[in-house]
C-alpha cells in the first residue's frame, strides 16, 4: 500500500486571486445590471402608482396627501366606469375567442405541405408583425365613413344600398364589432404559430399509435393532440389575454373610445384621466383596476396547465 | 367516381379555406400598398371602383412624405432609438441569459421566471409614474425618454429568449475552456458568445422590431411632431385639422412596415425555437 | 511523490451524496482507472480532480500542492470529454494551440509545441481543418493532443471511448495507452467498461455508489476481488455466487467445467451436481446455463472451449457432474466482504 506524502508545501491560494471564477460570485455580477433595470423602472414605478392611487395626486398639484380608498370608491360609483370594465372583458375575450378558432383552423391548414405554403405562411404572419399602430390606420381607413371599402363592396354586391351603409366607427355596437375584430385580426396569426409549435412537437408515435387503435381524424384531434398541446396553447393564450385586456393602441387610434365611450376600454380610460386630464390619481387607479384581473387569468391558468401536465 | 368527386370537393374546400385565409390577413396590407399609389382624386371618390387604379398610379404621396413632412426625421429617430435600445439590451440580457442558464441553480429558476413575469406588467399600467419620472428627468418630450424606458421590456424578453438558447448549447466547450486555461468570465467572452452569434442576431432583430412596434409609451412622452418615432409620427402626425391625409398615412405605414415584416419572417423559425425551448419540455 | 493524492473526498448534491469518501493515490506516470456503474460518482470525482466542481469536504493535493480553491487552469490538469469538446470555430491548428495561448505562451514556442503534439498524434496532415470535417476517430486525436500539450501534470478522460463504435474502440484503446506510455503523463481514465480498464489499467479502483470497493491491479482486482460487488462486476460472464447460510461462495464461469475437464491442481476439486437447462454456442466460447442440485434458485453459468467438450457432458435437462478447482474458490461473508477460508 502506497502511504500518504505529505504535499511538501500546503501552499493554498490567496482568498480573492481567483475570486471571478466563482459560479456564485459570477452568476451575481452577470445577472445585476438587467436585476438593477427592472426594479429602478418597472418596480419603482409599479410601487409609485399604487401610491397615486391611494393619494390626492394631480399634475396641477401633486400631493401627496393620503386618501385611502377615496379615489377607488370614486371610480366604482361612476356609472361609465362600469360601461368601461364590461367593454375591457367584452372586448379581451371576444377577440381572443375568435382568435384562437382562426388560429386552430389555420395552423391545420398550414400543416399540410401544398404550393406556396411558404408565400403564405410569410403573408399570414404579417398582421402581428406591423406594429399593432399602423395595422390600426390601415383598418381606420377601411372602415371610413365615407370611403370604406367594405361598404363599397357590400353596396356593389347589392346586399345594402348607400342609404343603409352602416358607419361602422359611428355606431356603439358596430365600433365595438370593429375593435373586436382588428383585434382578433392582430392576434391570430400569434395563435396559428403557438398552435404549429405545439402541434409539431407531438411525437408521431403517439398519432400513429392512436390512429392503429382505430380513432378517426376527430378523435386523435380532440383527445390525443389537443390536452398535449394544452400547455403551450395556454401560455399563448395567457399572453394574449394580458396584451388584449392592457391594450389602447386599437381603441384609441379606431374609435378614440367613442361613440360615446362605447369601446373605451380601461387602459384608454386610465390614459384619458391620467394623462390628457392630468389628474393622476384617479388615473392610477383606474389602471390598476386591470391587475387583480390579470392575476386572476394568470394564475387560473397556470393552475389549469399544471393539473393538465402531462 | 363518386370519391373522385369527394376529393375533389375537398380539395376545393381546402384551398378555398386557405384562400380565406390569405384575403383575411393580407387584405388590409394590399390596401395600404393601393392607398399609397392611388390619387387624391382616384381615392377621394365615391363612384370609383376601390380595388384598382381608375386613373393612373403616382407617387405624389411619397414625394409629399418625403419633402414636406418630418417622415425622414421620424425614421432617423426610430433608428438612433432601437440601435441605442439593442445595445443597451444586450449589455444587460447577455450576462444576465447566461448567468440563468448556468451560473445559478434553483434560484436561478425562479430568478429567471420573476424576470421574465416584468414583461407581462402592463405598460398602460407603468405610463402613469414613468411619465412623471421621465418629467423628473428633464426628458419630458425627448426621444430619449424612450431609450430610457424601453430596454424595461425588452431587456426581460432577450434575457428569456437568450436563456432559452444558452441552456440548449452543449456545456461541454466552455469546461473544456476553462481547463484548457480561461477564466469563466473569458470561456464566456471567447466560446459562448462567437458560438450563439445566430441567437444573439435573433435577439438584436427581435428587440429592434419590439421598439418599432411599440405605441403607448412613445403617445405619453412625446408631443413635439421633431421627436417622434415612426410609428406615433405616421399614425398621429399625418392630420392637418380634421383631415386626414390618407395617402400619406398608408405610404409611410407602408414603408414603415416592410422591414418589420421582413424581419419577422427571416427569423420566426429561430423565434420560435427560442421560445419553445421552454415551454415545450 | 504523488502526482494526485484525494483524500477523504465528499461531494453532496442537496441530499444526495456522490462521493462518499474517497481517498486515493496516484503516483506518477501510472495510469489509472477509475470503474465502475453509471452514477456511482467516477465522473462526479474526475471532475472534482479537474476542478470543474468543488468538493463538500476533503483535500485535494495535485503536483503537491493544495488545489482546494484553485480553478482549473492553475493545477496543472488537461481533460478529455466524452464528446470532445472541441472547439467548432477554431481550426485544429488552433484548438490545439488554445491550452498555450492562454498561458501567454510566445508564438514560436506555441508553434513548436503543436507540431510535437500534432505529430505525436498523426494529425499533423489536419491542422487547418475545423472540427466538422473531422472523422469520430481524427477529432478524438485533436482532444488528445490538445491535452496533451502542455505537458499537464494530470490527464483526465471522461468516457472518451462511448461515443465511438465497437470496431474503433478497440484501436482507440491501443492508441490511448500507446501515447500514454510514451509520454509518461500520469493518467486518471473513467469508464463503465471493465474490459477497457481490464485492458489498459496499471492500476484499477472499482466505485460503487461514492466509495471505493477496491483498489488493485487488473490481475488482484480479477483473481483476488476484495468484495461481492467487484467479484459480479468485473469478469463476464460475472462470477457464480452461491448463497450459503454463511456466506457466498464464488468461482468464475470459466473455472466451472464438466469434472473430466476440470484438473486437479493444488488442493484438488470440489464437486457439484449441475442440470444444463440451456447453452448458447458463441463461436469463440460455450455458455452453459443451469442450476446446481440443493440450490434451484439460482442461475449457475459455465464457460467452456467451443472443441473438446463431450457432447454427453453437457447434455440439456440432465444432470451432470461439474466440478471447480479449490484454489479458484472465494469466499464471502454475509457482509459481503471477502474472507480467507481453507
Amino acid at each position: 500500500m502506497v502511504d500518504l506524502v505529505e504535499p511538501i508545501a500546503a501552499k493554498q491560494a490567496p482568498r480573492y486571486r481567483f475570486l471571478l471564477d466563482r459560479r456564485e460570485v459570477l452568476g451575481a455580477i452577470f445577472v445585476t445590471p438587467a436585476i438593477l433595470y427592472v426594479l429602478l423602472l418597472v418596480g419603482v414605478p409599479f410601487l409609485l402608482a399604487v401610491y397615486y392611487s391611494v393619494s390626492a395626486y394631480t399634475i396641477y398639484d401633486p400631493s401627496w396627501r393620503f386618501v385611502g380608498l377615496a379615489n377607488f370608491r370614486q371610480i366604482v360609483q361612476n356609472p361609465v366606469f362600469l360601461e368601461t370594465l364590461g367593454n375591457t372583458f367584452l372586448f379581451t375575450f371576444a377577440s381572443q375567442l375568435l382568435g384562437l378558432i382562426l388560429g386552430k383552423f389555420g395552423a391545420l391548414l398550414l400543416l399540410r405541405p401544398f404550393p406556396g405554403r411558404k408565400l403564405v405562411r410569410a403573408l399570414i404572419i404579417l398582421p402581428w408583425a406591423v406594429p399593432i399602430a399602423l395595422a390600426s390606420v390601415a383598418w381606420e381607413w377601411m372602415f371610413d365613413s365615407l370611403y370604406s371599402v367594405i361598404n363599397w363592396t357590400l353596396i356593389a354586391l347589392g346586399v345594402i344600398d348607400r342609404a343603409q351603409a352602416p358607419n361602422w366607427l359611428g355606431n356603439p355596437h358596430l365600433a365595438m364589432l370593429c375593435v373586436i375584430v382588428v383585434n382578433a385580426w392582430r392576434f391570430f396569426p400569434f395563435a396559428i404559430v403557438i398552435f404549429l409549435a405545439g402541434i409539431t412537437a407531438v411525437p408521431q408515435d403517439i398519432i400513429d399509435a392512436a390512429t392503429v387503435d382505430g380513432a378517426g381524424f376527430w378523435r386523435r384531434n380532440y383527445q390525443i393532440i389537443l390536452p398535449m398541446i394544452l400547455p403551450i396553447v395556454a401560455i399563448g393564450l395567457i399572453f394574449g389575454v394580458v396584451f388584449t385586456f392592457t391594450d389602447l393602441s386599437v381603441v384609441y387610434l379606431l374609435t378614440n373610445g367613442g361613440p360615446v365611450g362605447a369601446t373605451s376600454v380601461l387602459a384608454f380610460e386610465g390614459f384619458q384621466v391620467g394623462i390628457v386630464s392630468g389628474d393622476v390619481s384617479h388615473g392610477a387607479a383606474i389602471s390598476l383596476f386591470m391587475l387583480p384581473v390579470l392575476f386572476l387569468v394568470v394564475i387560473g391558468m397556470l393552475r389549469f396547465i399544471r393539473r393538465r401536465e402531462i | 367516381m363518386q370519391r373522385m368527386i369527394a376529393a375533389t370537393l375537398r380539395e376545393v374546400s381546402f384551398y378555398g379555406a386557405v384562400a380565406f385565409f390569405v384575403v383575411l390577413t393580407a387584405f388590409p396590407f394590399y390596401w395600404m400598398v393601393i392607398t399609397s399609389f392611388k390619387s387624391n382624386s382616384d381615392l377621394y371618390n365615391v363612384t370609383n371602383i376601390p380595388f384598382w387604379f381608375n386613373e393612373a398610379p403616382t407617387l405624389e404621396h411619397f414625394r409629399y412624405l418625403f419633402e414636406q413632412t418630418l417622415f425622414v426625421r421620424w425614421l432617423l429617430n426610430s433608428l438612433i432609438i432601437g440601435t441605442c435600445v439593442v445595445a443597451i439590451t444586450l449589455l444587460a440580457a447577455l450576462p444576465a441569459g447566461y448567468s440563468l442558464a448556468r451560473l445559478t441553480g434553483r434560484g436561478g429558476e425562479a430568478l429567471g421566471i420573476g424576470i421574465f413575469l416584468t414583461y407581462l406588467v402592463p405598460p398602460t399600467l407603468l405610463f402613469l409614474p414613468l411619465s412623471r419620472i421621465v418629467a423628473n428627468l428633464g426628458l419630458q418630450n425627448s426621444m430619449w425618454s424612450l431609450v430610457l424606458v424601453y430596454p424595461t421590456f425588452t431587456i426581460p424578453f432577450c434575457t428569456w429568449l437568450l436563456m432559452g438558447f444558452f441552456k440548449a448549447m452543449p456545456v461541454e466547450i466552455e469546461e473544456a475552456a476553462i481547463v484548457d486555461g480561461c477564466s469563466r468570465f473569458g470561456a464566456f467572452i471567447k466560446m459562448v458568445i462567437p458560438l450563439s452569434l445566430p441567437a444573439i442576431l435573433t435577439a438584436v432583430i427581435f428587440t429592434f422590431t419590439l421598439t418599432l412596434q411599440e405605441f403607448v409609451y412613445a403617445l405619453t412622452f412625446i408631443s413635439s411632431t421633431a421627436q417622434k418615432p415612426i410609428t406615433l409620427g405616421v399614425a398621429t402626425d399625418l392630420i392637418r385639422g380634421d383631415i386626414f391625409f390618407w395617402g400619406e398615412i398608408m405610404a409611410g405605414a407602408l414603408i414603415a412596415s416592410i422591414p418589420v415584416a421582413i424581419a419577422y419572417n427571416s427569423f420566426l423559425d429561430r423565434f420560435i425555437e427560442g421560445i419553445t425551448g421552454g415551454a415545450v419540455k | 511523490m504523488a502526482a494526485v493524492l484525494a483524500r477523504d473526498i465528499f461531494k453532496t448534491f442537496g441530499e444526495l451524496p456522490a462521493v462518499d469518501g474517497i481517498t486515493l493515490t496516484v503516483p506518477d506516470g501510472e495510469f489509472m482507472v477509475l470503474l465502475g456503474p453509471s452514477g456511482c460518482g467516477k465522473t462526479t470525482f474526475l471532475r472534482i480532480v479537474c476542478g470543474l466542481e468543488r468538493q463538500t469536504a476533503g483535500d485535494l493535493i495535485i503536483g503537491g500542492h493544495v488545489v482546494n480553491d484553485v480553478p482549473p487552469r492553475a493545477r496543472g490538469v488537461a481533460m478529455m470529454f466524452q464528446s470532445y469538446g472541441l472547439y467548432p470555430h477554431y481550426t485544429v491548428r488552433n484548438n490545439i494551440a488554445f491550452p498555450l495561448k492562454t498561458q501567454r505562451v510566445a508564438r514560436a514556442e506555441i508553434d513548436r509545441k503543436v507540431g510535437w503534439a500534432s505529430r505525436l498524434l498523426g494529425i499533423d496532415h489536419l491542422l487547418d481543418r475545423r472540427p466538422r470535417q473531422l472523422s469520430g476517430g481524427e477529432r478524438q486525436r485533436v482532444a488528445l493532443a490538445r491535452a496533451l500539450v502542455r505537458e499537464p501534470t494530470a490527464l483526465l478522460l471522461d468516457e472518451p471511448l462511448s461515443n465511438l463504435d465497437a470496431k474503433l474502440r478497440a484501436s482507440a484503446r491501443q492508441d490511448i495507452k500507446h501515447f500514454q506510455q510514451r509520454v509518461g503523463v500520469t493518467t486518471i481514465y473513467v469508464t463503465h467498461d471493465q474490459v477497457e480498464a481490464m485492458g489498459m489499467g496499471d492500476r484499477i479502483a472499482v466505485i460503487d455508489h461514492g466509495r471505493i470497493r477496491q483498489v488493485g491491479t487488473p490481475a488482484a482486482i480479477y483473481d483476488d476481488p476484495a468484495d461481492r460487488f467487484v467479484a459480479t462486476f468485473v469478469g463476464s460472464p460475472p462470477m457464480n455466487l452461491l448463497a450459503r447460510g454463511d456466506g457466498y461462495l464464488g468461482f468464475r464461469p470459466e473455472n466451472f467445467l464438466p469434472k473430466s475437464m476440470a484438473s486437479n491442481g493444488n488442493g484438488g476439486v470440489t464437486e457439484f451436481s449441475f442440470r444444463v437447462d440451456r447453452s448458447e454456442y458463441l463461436g469463440s466460447e460455450r455458455i452453459v446455463y443451469g442450476v446446481i442440485d440443493g440450490f434451484d434458485t439460482q442461475v449457475i453459468t459455465a464457460k467452456l472451449p467451443p472443441a473438446h467438450v463431450a457432447e454427453e457432458s453437457i447434455r440439456q435437462g440432465e444432470w451432470h457432474t461439474f466440478a471447480v478447482r479449490n484454489s479458484t474458490l472465494r469466499y464471502f461473508g454475509n457482509d459481503g466482504k471477502r474472507i480467507s477460508r481453507h
